[in-house]
Formats: structure tokens, C-alpha cells, sequence
């Protein structure tokens, strides 16, 4: 068994989750580190629910092992663990108030009545819920619904607090300002957060980490940016915001560099590679539509990847503009702008022929 | 356009207006008019005559005479402690019946609620299927199994377990049985339709927070069920008060529940205007638990806004 570290509070080791024969989660590795927030992105049934609810006790896994604290939690009930779930439907109790459904927990935990008034008023205040302690859950809106669900998880001071999509239920609005507020509470409580979410939006502005999933699987752990900038592979490119996927075959390999042949476009791109060696036939080549510069001219400077087209589709939003670029072959390749210098007319219109630039650095090379 | 638009609009209020009638329609013609006729002989007097009370308004040689009311039928209702005394006694069995088929009709209702779908409705048509056999026949079934000679005590006797028959037809066990048996589906149903809507996320939140599954459904399933366990006992509980067959087939003569009184007093003593204050008693006294009933829904209701 592996030696806990003393900054990983959860380790989850090995675990697989069948389900009728069906595999929910299959062998999934993972540490979250003490007082992060760390998110588990995926579309649903990826098993990111069956993830959480094994964390929390719900379900038990097929094989594997998970540890909380160091502790073997695998066959832990969830009334013992140190952990609570604020769920996606909130699931608060309609016959209870307010401050009855935050106290719920702490009456399980038997703590003595004055304390659980003073940690209930506590923990309202801390959500600005006070106010409304007395009120049923059907008189409330979503937003305060969600806030009393944190509540009601926080306020047993678990060591990890699970999230179950917080933000899904909420307008778009009270989304955005919710998020912050969520982050905010981490950072003031320093509980460890586990959010699991499909909005990637939402996993890239909340989370210090992380892990996305797809098919049971993990398919890359990392920081928002290591995940947006150097996605691991083909799956987790295209899932985390917008980006060009480019079919090629090599066609050489000098100084940490390859360079391909992409018939689609109609040109010759090179992209960084460590082993340029060890990576020969049919590769994947992606780049983000923010890191190409778009421009009648031909460009200047080295080392960049240069393709022609045609502009088909133009979408202008004031800050930034989208392009929809055909080459020759009939691909599309998606540009965006930053619309920098004030100006009533397009510098690029419908129907011109452009010249789409990149640095070969920003060329990301995905090998599977 | 508008105009039109207006008319169509009108016209189908005045077609909601018709729709939402039928109900109350259907009140006033089976509910309150013979209630009002049953009322009207309840303050009558009887007499040998045919029919066998004195008419409510009075005609004479020159016309309207008068009103006749006397309320000497319900004076004797409650002079006579015999009544008070079968009238506590008929609420007593149908709210030992009553609890009975909800002790046992709360778990058989949870169960099927938490079944798979498929299995659901196979075992709700379990629940309903006895209503295919006429409940006459069904309450006269028991008799054939709980008589002295009947199935139970001839097997009891057949393997030796008793050396006597046991005393199970003719008596209040019997009266109990043959309401938890025929009243049963009506707890079921209100009961499942109510634990079948259970949010189950609820128990997993109880769970998480810190309460074992007994204390879950305790806290949340328990409270959250009671409009389902009112419901189903208001719907066993009033028939079962004024109910005539069983207690007629199954009882004893010392098994007293007004629907026999009421019987009596209509066809053997043939005194009208008592049974039918009788009646009128009966529902206001079963009135109550409805109106009270109602107004637990309705306020429900407005807390659901």
C-alpha cells in the first residue's frame, strides 16, 4: 500500500466500478491535495457522478481502494465519513426550515443544542442567509436553495466537501456570480472542494485542478492551463474549449522538430517535439483559434505555420471577431480576434483571401 | 381580429365554467339532495302509514297549514345511551381496523414504491385485482375459512396443532379481519402514490449528513409521507365506521357497529325518522375528520407555491 503524503488528503488508488456488467469507472488513479479545489470535468456518463458518489459513500467500489485522511474509506457508510455531498438537486428537506435543515447534520452528530445554534447562525451568516433561517425551502429562490445546501454541508466541517454540478441549476447571471462566491468560500475555509461538473467553464474559472474524464477513465490531470494549453490528448483537445484538429503525415524531423504534411490544408506545418524520432506516419496536430493571426498580407517572421483560405462565415462581437476559414480542400479552420484597434470597418471581410499564421509553438502535438 | 379573438376567448371560458359545474352538479344531485331527504325524515315523526313518517309541510282543507319539525328523534338518539354507546364502539373497531391496515399496508406500499417500474405496476395490480370479485362474495369467503368447520381450523385440527376449533368467525377478530381485508387496497393506494414521488436524493442527503437508514426514514420519509397515511386512513377509516356487511356477516351478536343499527331500525323496526337521524349523526360525525383533512391539504397546497 502506498505511504499516505502528508499534502494528499484523498487518494483514490486503482478504483473500478461495474455496474450489470457495465464499467462506470474503470481503474481511475487519483490524489486531491489538501485545501484545493479540484474539479472532475466530463460529459455526462463519463462516471464522474459514480466518482463522487464513491466518495461519498454511496456506492462502493468494484475493486480498488480509496483513502481519505490516510484512513481506508472504501467500506465506510457515508454517516461516518468525514465528507459531505452538496447535491445537484440541493435535496433539502421541504419540511424542515432553513436553519432546521442546516442543523439536520449536527443533530445527527449529536453536538450539544447551544453549539448547534451558534455554528447554524454561523454558517448562515456566512452564506447571508440569516434572514431567511425561519423560512421552507419552497419559499426560497435558486440561488438561496443553493446556498442553503452549502450550508448544510459546511457546516459539519467536513474534511471534503463534494460538489455535485453547484452551479447547473442556476440562470446564467447568478451562475457567474455564484462561481466567484464559491471560490471565494473555499479560499476563506480552506476545506478541500471536489467539484464535479460537464461545464468546462465552470471547472476552468473555479478549480486549482483538473482531472477531466471521459469513459470511465481519467484522460488528463492539470491545472486549467496545463489542460488548455497542453492537452494530453485527442479527447481532452477537443473538450476544453475551441480548437482546430489537424490530420497530417510526417514528413520529417530535424532539431526537436516534425514537420507533416496536412493535405486538408494544403500545407507543410511544423510543431515542438521532444522525440521527433520516435513519432512517424499519421499524427494529430491542434491550435487554439486565439493563437492564429489572421491577415491578408502574407506574414512576417520565422518559425510560424502559414495556410490559406478563404473567409466563408464571420462573426463579430464587438471584442473579438470569429472567422471561418475554407483552404483550397475544403477544410475549415476557426480563427478568433481580439478586434484591438477601433475601426467601423473590418480590416477582413466575407471572401477574402487570407493568410492564417501560428507560432510553431502554440502548435500542440497529440499523440493519441 | 381582436374582436374574434375576444369572442373565442369568451366562449371557452364559458365552457371552463360549464366543465368546472360538473362536479359540484354531481354534489348537489347524488350528495346533498338526498341528504336534504334523509334530513327531512330524520325531523319527522313516524307513523304507520305509507311512507312510514309525517309529511314536513303541512296541507289542510284550506291549503298550507304550517311546518312540522321536532327534533324528538335526536333527543332520543342522545337520551338513549345505547346509541352513544354503538357509536363509540363502531368508531372504536374502525380505528383499530384503520390502524391495522396502515401498520400493515405502510410497509407493503413502501416496498412496492421502491420495486422497478415493471414490478410496480404487476404488484399494484396485485393490490387492485380483488376489486374484480364482487365484495359481498369476498367478505362471504372469510366465513368458509374461519368457521369452526372451515379451512383453517380443519388443517389446525388435521396436523394436531389444536385439539378444539378455535373461535375465529362470530366475533369482533373476524369484524377486525374483514376490514383490514377489504379496506386494505384503500391504504395502499393513497400510501404509494405518496412514497412513490419520494425525491430519494433526500435519503442519500439524510445519509450524508449523518443519520443511519432507520433515523433517514424517521426524519424524511416518515414526515414527508404523512398526507399519504391521512389520506389513506380517511379513505378506511369512514366507510369502515358505518360499514353493514361485514360486521352483518362476520360479527357476533354482541358485535355492535351502527350500519346494523341503522338497518334495524330502517327494516325491522321500520322507525324512519330514527335511523334517519341516526345517519345524519354518523355524518357529522365523519365530517369532521374530512373538513379537518381538507384543510391540512389546502394549506399544504399553499406552502407548495
Amino acid at each position: 500500500m502506498n505511504e499516505a503524503k502528508p499534502s494528499a488528503l484523498v487518494q483514490v488508488r486503482e478504483v473500478t466500478k461495474r455496474f450489470d456488467g457495465a464499467t462506470a469507472v474503470d481503474n481511475v488513479s487519483l490524489d486531491i491535495l489538501r485545501g484545493e479545489l479540484f474539479a472532475i470535468l466530463g460529459s455526462s456518463g463519463c462516471g464522474k457522478t459514480t466518482l463522487l458518489r464513491m466518495l461519498a459513500g454511496f456506492e462502493q467500489p468494484t475493486s480498488g481502494r480509496i483513502l481519505i485522511d490516510g484512513v481506508d474509506m472504501t467500506e465506510v457508510p457515508p454517516y461516518e465519513r468525514p465528507v459531505n455531498l452538496m447535491f445537484q438537486s440541493y435535496a433539502l428537506f421541504p419540511h424542515m426550515t432553513v436553519e432546521q435543515n442546516v442543523a439536520y447534520g449536527l443533530k445527527k452528530e449529536r453536538v450539544p443544542g447551544a453549539q448547534i445554534r451558534e455554528r447554524v447562525a454561523e454558517m448562515l451568516a456566512l452564506v447571508k442567509l440569516a434572514p431567511l433561517a425561519a423560512r421552507k425551502p419552497d419559499k426560497l429562490s435558486g440561488g438561496e436553495k443553493q446556498r442553503v445546501a452549502l450550508a448544510r454541508a459546511l457546516v459539519k466541517r467536513p474534511k471534503l466537501l463534494l460538489l455535485d454540478e453547484p452551479l447547473a441549476a442556476l440562470d446564467k447571471k447568478l451562475r457567474e456570480h455564484t462561481q466567484f462566491e464559491l471560490a471565494n468560500l473555499q479560499y476563506q475555509l480552506g476545506t478541500t472542494f471536489v467539484v464535479v461538473t460537464h461545464d468546462q467553464d465552470e471547472a476552468m474559472t473555479l478549480a486549482s485542478r483538473i482531472a477531466v474524464m471521459a469513459e470511465g477513465r481519467i484522460a488528463q490531470i492539470g491545472t486549467p492551463a496545463e489542460v488548455y494549453e497542453y492537452p494530453a490528448n485527442r479527447y481532452v483537445a477537443g473538450f476544453v474549449g475551441n480548437i482546430n484538429l489537424i490530420d497530417g503525415r510526417v514528413s520529417g524531423a530535424a532539431n526537436g522538430r516534425l514537420t507533416l504534411r496536412s493535405d486538408a490544408l494544403d500545407a507543410e506545418l511544423a510543431v515542438a517535439c521532444d522525440d521527433p524520432g520516435a513519432v512517424n506516419g499519421e499524427v494529430c496536430v491542434a491550435v487554439r483559434p486565439e493563437k492564429i493571426t489572421i491577415s491578408r498580407q502574407p506574414p512576417e517572421g520565422a518559425d510560424r505555420n502559414v495556410v490559406k483560405g478563404i473567409v466563408r462565415d464571420l462573426g463579430y462581437f464587438g471584442d473579438q471577431s470569429l472567422y471561418r476559414v475554407r483552404t483550397k480542400s475544403g477544410a475549415v479552420v476557426q480563427v478568433s480576434a481580439q478586434n484591438l484597434r477601433r475601426s467601423a470597418k473590418l480590416v477582413v471581410e466575407w471572401d477574402d483571401e487570407v493568410y492564417l499564421s501560428w507560432d510553431v509553438g502554440s502548435t500542440i502535438l497529440l499523440r493519441s | 381580429m381582436s374582436d374574434n379573438s375576444n369572442g373565442n376567448g369568451g366562449h371557452s371560458l364559458r365552457w371552463l365554467r360549464r366543465a368546472v359545474s360538473v362536479p359540484y352538479l354531481w354534489l348537489l344531485l347524488f350528495f346533498l339532495a338526498p341528504f336534504l331527504i334523509i334530513l327531512k325524515i330524520s325531523v319527522a315523526e313516524p307513523i304507520v302509514a305509507q311512507p312510514p313518517f309525517t309529511p314536513l309541510l303541512e296541507w289542510g282543507a284550506a291549503g298550507f297549514e304550517g311546518i312540522r319539525v321536532t327534533f324528538s328523534n335526536f333527543a332520543f338518539l342522545f337520551q338513549d345511551g345505547y346509541y352513544g354507546i354503538i357509536y363509540l364502539a363502531s368508531l372504536k373497531m374502525a380505528a383499530i381496523g384503520t390502524l391495522f391496515c396502515l401498520l400493515l399496508g405502510y410497509p407493503m406500499a413502501y416496498y412496492i414504491a421502491r420495486q422497478p417500474a415493471q414490478r410496480r405496476h404487476l404488484l399494484l395490480l396485485a393490490v387492485i385485482l380483488p376489486f374484480w370479485i364482487s365484495f359481498l362474495l369476498r367478505v362471504y369467503a372469510w366465513i368458509g375459512l374461519l368457521s369452526n368447520r372451515g379451512l383453517i381450523n380443519e388443517f389446525l385440527l388435521g396436523i394436531g396443532l389444536i385439539d378444539r376449533p378455535l373461535p375465529m368467525l362470530y366475533n369482533d377478530f373476524a369484524v377486525y379481519l374483514g376490514i383490514v381485508y377489504s379496506y386494505l387496497p384503500f391504504m395502499i393506494l393513497p400510501l404509494y402514490s405518496n412514497l412513490e414521488r419520494l425525491n430519494l436524493d433526500l435519503l442519500d442527503a439524510a445519509a450524508d449528513l449523518g443519520a443511519r437508514r432507520w433515523q433517514a426514514f424517521v426524519d424524511v420519509t416518515l414526515p414527508l409521507s404523512v398526507p399519504g397515511i391521512i389520506g389513506g386512513c380517511l379513505l378506511v377509516f369512514i366507510p369502515a365506521v358505518g360499514e353493514f356487511t361485514i360486521p352483518a356477516l362476520l360479527g357476533g351478536a354482541d358485535t355492535l357497529m351502527i350500519g346494523r343499527v341503522l338497518w334495524d331500525e330502517f327494516f325491522i323496526a321500520r322507525d324512519w325518522p330514527v335511523a334517519s337521524a341516526v345517519s345524519v349523526v354518523l355524518l357529522l360525525l365523519l365530517i369532521a375528520p374530512i373538513m379537518w383533512f381538507q384543510r391540512l391539504q389546502s394549506r399544504e397546497h399553499e406552502a407548495g407555491r
